[in-house]
């Protein structure tokens, strides 16, 4: 049986002016998998990934086509709320992205906007240790958050994702501003959130992603050549473009 | 082919060219250095006559009619006074205007706005001080009888739209400087522009807001042909907007135009009046310079 999708797209173009990034893309993201987006830099694989929080929207001159659809419903139609769109489907940056608050108002400022009010101490403490960061600042939670490491900025913004109880995690090259330790501590982290989330992840490392992913898709020059198995992908590429990017021979 | 070497006439040209420049520089440090001695030489010789107890702490100015009297703080009130009524106006609409240029406004309407803005601040003062004769006190007298000629309100009302543009630009540039990784993580967990406006963009940039605050109430401050023309010439430990009252500013043209012997007690005063203003705007153009350093920092 296949497994249930959470994210199709149909037919999904976008272009920034004039120029297209990418087109005519359809694929499903399964439930609870962890898809990773590789290929050359401007392949369109950040955004693709941003057409599904409608990030996108953020750029004046993007212009969107074709469908995204989250359990069925098309997150670009009419009435759509963004922020609904984006507190269901959180996001995870290329460089660490903390407010410059306290750790903990990092966290709690996701949940106060969408109206958390009793328990925000606990969710907060929940989504710091389920982003393995609790026992590194229990003691200083007040603490500037532009005091942590870029490693443990970056699990913040995972824990500060993670607060609002997303059912789906984009996470747009997490680790490509970290150190090899910090970017183990990182994959580690996505290792034990897969199972409770759906994660797509974007990533130029090819080596990272045959680690941490399921499924992967390969994209080139805004199109989708290929997405299946990560470990069929990697042992049995179909198409040229593929063999020739993962074998190091293109990119 | 060989680059010719430099000859020793491009040598001393350069040296030249540095000589000049230097000077130049040097001439705006002289000129500064120059004003801050004579301020500081005329004060002293009004300090041997008036204790600057009286003159910092005295509630009545008083400096041509006998009994004289030399305590300033009528005409800091009166500057303060002016000072804070215009700031009611910039700092409010100034704020909202840079939130909206920076957050919610179209590329275009930022491209047309701002430049409209920075003109603004580019009109001679004293056209906004026959605005304020002709245009503001009228309505205020047709608003409130009992506004006369002079009121505190009118220069006020009219430093305040003054002010305006250097709020809302400077404060602008503050929100402009607040990376879009910031807002991008807002939206992120579902905040409308309004909370990442509010929430996050205006609390990051504040320190760059609070440093055009504190400039802008500085030129208040020492803005001079407004309140002279509009506040009138009455010293006065009042805080009724309504009433006409003076400036340390107004003061001095007030002197500076009239006949004063030079060397007399009340020439000299001129100098402890401008030596007082000059402490104030320099102590608040240092603290906006140093929020401004932070701000800076904070983002590297």
């Amino acid at each position: 049986m296949a497994p249930e999708a959470v994210l199709e797209t149909v037919g999904l173009g976008v272009r920034y002016g004039e120029t297209r990034v990418i087109e005519d893309i359809s694929l499903t993201i399964p439930k609870r998998r962890v898809v990773a987006f590789i290929g050359p830099s401007g392949c369109g694989k950040s955004t693709l990934l941003r057409c599904f929080n409608r990030m996108n929207d953020l750029v004046p001159t993007a212009r969107v086509t074709g469908q995204v659809l989250f359990r069925g419903r098309d997150l670009y139609a009419p009435g759509v709320d963004p922020a609904d769109v984006r507190r269901a489907i959180g996001m995870v940056f290329q460089k660490p992205n903390p407010f410059p608050k306290s750790i903990f108002e990092n966290i709690a400022f996701g949940l106060r906007i969408n109206g958390f009010q009793d328990d925000i101490g606990d969710r907060v403490e929940a989504s710091l240790r389920a982003a393995a960061l609790w026992d590194e600042v229990s003691h200083r939670l007040d603490a500037d958050a532009l005091g942590l490491s870029a490693g443990q900025q970056q699990r913040l913004c995972i824990a500060r994702a993670l607060a609002v109880e997303p059912e789906v995690l984009l996470m747009d090259e997490p680790a490509s501003a970290l150190d090899p330790i910090a970017t183990g501590r990182i994959e580690d982290l996505i290792g034990e959130l897969r199972g409770d989330y759906t994660i797509v992840i974007v990533t130029h490392n090819m080596q990272q992603a045959a680690r941490i992913s399921d499924d992967t898709a390969f994209l080139y020059m805004g199109e989708l050549v290929e997405y299946k198995e990560t470990q069929r992908l990697f042992t049995n590429p179909e198409d040229e473009r593929t063999e020739a990017y993962i074998t190091g021979r293109r990119g | 082919m060989r680059k010719s070497e430099p000859g020793s006439a491009s040598r001393v040209g350069e040296r030249l060219i540095g000589a000049l420049l230097f000077t130049s520089g040097a001439l705006s440090i002289v000129a500064t250095v120059g004003i801050v001695v004579v301020l500081l030489t005329e004060s002293l010789g009004f300090f041997a006559e008036v204790s600057p107890v009286e003159f910092l702490a005295g509630t009545r100015w008083s400096p041509d009619l006998v009994p004289r009297s030399f305590g300033i703080l009528p005409l800091v009130n009166g500057t303060l006074l002016v000072a804070a009524g215009s700031a009611l106006i910039a700092l409010p609409v100034g704020l909202a205007t840079a939130i909206y240029l920076s957050e919610f406004a179209s590329i275009r309407t930022k491209r047309t706005v701002k430049p409209a803005l920075e003109i603004l601040a580019g009109i001679p003062t004293v056209v906004y001080g026959y605005f304020a004769v002709t245009l503001v006190t009228p309505v205020l007298r047709t608003l409130f009888p009992e506004v006369g000629v002079f009121s505190a309100a009118s220069a006020a009302i009219v430093v305040g739209i003054m002010i305006l543009p250097m709020v809302s630009s400077l404060s602008e540039d503050a929100l402009s400087a607040v990376p879009g990784s910031l807002r991008e993580a807002a939206y992120g967990v579902g905040a409308t522009r309004f909370e990442v406006a509010t929430r996050i963009v205006v609390p990051a940039g504040l320190p760059g807001i609070a440093a055009s605050f504190i400039l802008a109430i500085s030129r208040a401050i020492a803005e001079t042909i407004v309140v002279t023309l509009a506040a009138g010439a009455t010293p006065g430990m009042t805080l009724d907007l309504l009433r006409s009252i003076q400036t340390m500013t107004a003061y001095i043209v007030q002197v500076s135009l009239g006949d004063a012997p030079s060397g007399s007690i009340e020439y000299r005063t001129l100098f402890a009046v401008g030596l007082l203003l000059f402490l104030i705007t320099l102590a608040l153009n240092l603290l906006s310079q140093r929020m401004t350093t932070r701000f800076r920092e904070s983002f590297r």
